[in-house]
């Protein structure tokens, strides 16, 4: 495992670079740290991580793993695993030959009964040890991510690179593997570099959140940090859920908002209600999801999102009177207002 | 029309499952067609094992005692001899050698069936290696790197094949008489691979076009050379393509005539410009040409049954997206 730094990394696509896919970024891994690149779609996580992997060259900036600077290097010389999204195994080749590939490279050159000790392990790891002379093309879609992600942790690698492994499956799948590859990388104290462009893997995996957007990493912190303390609207964006709500200063006139505010953002948190004859809002609809319900809230015309506990008993139709408690104040250009 | 009596009707008919008359229609068209493609070589493997007399006579026979003359006389030259000559020489070898007799003639030799047949398996077979070998390495490079002017160099590659071969055929006899080519197996190789290796390089591309460059570059990330990993990811998926595009430029190479005529006259010469030359005593020996061409379907035959699946890959390639 190793420390893996990007300096100032651009990459631009299309005729005469017409698109920036990424635009200087400055990233710092530390060893056995678990990174998260949170963004949307087209914001440039994939190409960091084959700008990293070597399998894209910058148009400038320096990527150095281990101190080590990786310009004009081969991918295979990188000492990087990579987990891609999604045509992850080899179709020819059955589990175990996917797992011991890696092992099995010229670049290694391992004794055959080291890898066979090695494969072994790492099926147990991805529980996959049931299936391995199985066919690749013969697994559900939870069991190849699982190979997938075992093909990669047969290696020791300098640093573990995830592109969203977990997008192609179900939901009740995708919280066990978060759980599991979590509790991977902690044993291994792995550097593992993860794309996401889901919130809650970022929020529960990551040691440090970095948020992209447009090719720029916009901000990077722990999740605390993230959720608690945006630098941007871009970024109080990204995350909560129900999404955040944006209301035009002034729309509450009591607020304390710093001068040069144009918009509040309010999340659940940040909304205190009341049933109230006469009150400021209005219920206009509730979503009913088991243990808690989505309250769409009118307030004047603008709409609001909030959360409410079942038992809370309003029904549409009825008053409600609102107010924020330290919501956050963001100014003209988007940028946050402390 | 009442509801109840629709709702009856859409249940029976399944929109999926073809029904048994068209089944029935679509079975009867296939085994007609069949026979028609079929009879032409029903007939030439009939003659292959009619007598000389049977295989000329009018009307047709149908039916005929079976003769071994044709294949005798393909692989032999004959000379006449009187009977009494024949009746001094001591007891027949083999069953040719009685047949043989049996016309007053004696063999003289093995003729010149097998090395023609020979030089069509090697030109056949080493042009199609080349052509596939070279057309899966071009159409790797189309299908993965930027090559400058690739839709240009693709569109110059397939309009080779937009005249027939045979057009170019005089400027290729002088080139290769003044090559030293004319008559070589070498030439003929080198000919038939520029013919199929633009037909290669297309049906290729699209099949390398369909593996996800994913693939490669998980190998190369872990731990091989492009080159590496075109040889154990690449190639093993591909198989399908290349088993497909070798049956097309196979048959090609197998069943050129013209240039074949034009090109070869003695040690080159492949077998189709060879077999309709055999002639026996007092014209064509129709069950020697018959049992050349039977011997000669043959490799074709095993090839293509052995890569059916392939070949029908091959052919409705494109039609449907997994």
């Amino acid at each position: 495992m190793a420390d893996v730094t990007l300096k100032g990394i651009t990459k631009s696509f299309g005729k005469g670079g017409a698109k920036r896919a990424v635009d200087g970024i400055d990233l710092a891994i530390a060893d056995g740290e678990f990174v998260v690149l949170l963004g949307p779609t087209g914001a440039g996580k994939t190409t960091t991580l084959r700008l990293i992997a070597g399998l894209e060259t910058p148009d400038a900036g320096t990527v150095s793993i281990g101190g080590r600077p990786m310009a004009d290097l081969a991918p295979a010389s990188r000492d990087v695993a990579f987990v891609f999204q999604q045509y992850s195994l080899y179709p020819h080749l059955t589990v175990y030959e996917n797992l011991a590939f890696p092992l099995r490279s010229p670049a290694r050159r391992m004794e055959a009964a080291a890898i066979d000790a090695r494969v072994r392990e790492v099926a147990k790891m991805v529980r996959i040890d049931h299936k391995l002379e199985n066919r690749s093309t013969r697994l559900s879609g939870g069991e190849m991510q699982r190979v997938a992600i075992g093909r990669a942790l047969v290696r020791r690698p300098s640093i573990y690179l995830m592109d969203e492994p977990l997008s192609s499956l179900d939901a009740k799948l995708r919280g066990e593997l978060r759980l599991e590859l979590k509790r991977i990388q902690k044993d291994l104290g792995a550097t593992l570099l993860y794309v996401t462009h889901d919130q809650i893997e970022a929020m529960t995996m990551a040691d440090r959140i970095g948020i992209l957007a447009e090719g720029r990493l916009v901000q990077i912190g722990t999740p605390r940090e993230i959720y608690a303390d945006p630098a941007n609207l871009h970024v109080a964006a990204r995350l909560g859920q129900p999404h955040i709500n944006l209301l035009p200063v002034g729309l509450l006139p009591d607020v304390p908002a710093p001068p040069g505010t144009t918009t509040i953002g309010a999340r659940t948190e940040h909304i205190a209600l009341a049933r109230e004859e006469g009150g400021n809002a209005r219920v206009d609809w509730i979503e009913h999801l088991g243990d808690q319900n989505h309250l769409h809230i009118k307030l004047g015309e603008q709409k609001l999102v909030t959360l409410a506990d079942p038992d809370v008993a309003v029904s549409p139709g009825d008053r409600i009177s609102l107010s924020l408690r330290n919501p956050l104040y963001f100014g003209q250009d988007g940028q946050r207002l402390v | 029309m009442s509801p109840a009596k629709t709702t009856t009707v859409n249940t029976a008919h399944s929109v999926v499952e073809p029904s048994a008359r068209s089944k029935r229609i679509a079975g009867t068209l296939v085994i007609v067609y069949a026979l028609v493609t079929m009879l032409p070589l029903a007939w030439i493997f009939l003659t292959s094992i009619k007598s000389p007399p049977d295989s000329i006579s009018y009307p047709p026979k149908i039916l005929f005692t079976p003769s071994i003359e044709g294949y005798c006389n393909l692989f032999t030259t004959r000379t006449r001899q009187t009977p009494e000559y024949i009746a001094s020489l001591p007891a027949p070898d083999g069953v040719c050698d009685a047949v043989t007799r049996q016309r007053n003639m004696v063999i003289a030799g093995p003729s010149n069936f097998l090395p023609r047949f020979t030089n069509s398996l090697i030109i056949a077979f080493g042009s199609t290696f080349l052509a596939v070998g070279l057309g899966t390495l071009a159409a790797y490079g189309f299908s993965r790197f930027k090559v400058p002017m690739a839709d240009d160099l693709l569109f110059f590659i397939l309009s080779t094949r937009m005249m027939p071969p045979i057009a170019v055929a005089i400027p290729i006899y002088l080139m290769y008489r003044q090559l030293g080519l004319s008559d070589t197996a070498l030439g003929m190789m080198l000919l038939y691979t520029a013919v199929n290796v633009s037909l290669a390089v297309w049906l290729l591309k699209g099949f390398i076009d369909e593996i996800p460059r994913e693939y490669e570059e998980a190998a190369m990330i872990d731990g091989y050379s492009r080159l590496q990993a075109f040889r154990k990811v690449v190639l093993p998926q591909a198989t399908t393509g290349i088993a497909a595009t070798a049956i097309f430029c196979l048959i090609f190479a197998w069943n050129e005539y013209a240039f074949a005529s034009l090109l070869t006259s003695g040690s080159a010469q492949t077998a189709p410009p060879f077999i309709p030359t055999i002639i026996g005593e007092g014209g064509q020996d129709w069950p020697a040409v018959a049992a050349g061409t039977t011997i000669f379907l043959v490799p074709i035959l095993v090839f293509t049954i052995l890569l059916r699946k392939q070949l029908l890959r091959g052919i409705t390639f494109g039609a449907v997206r997994k």
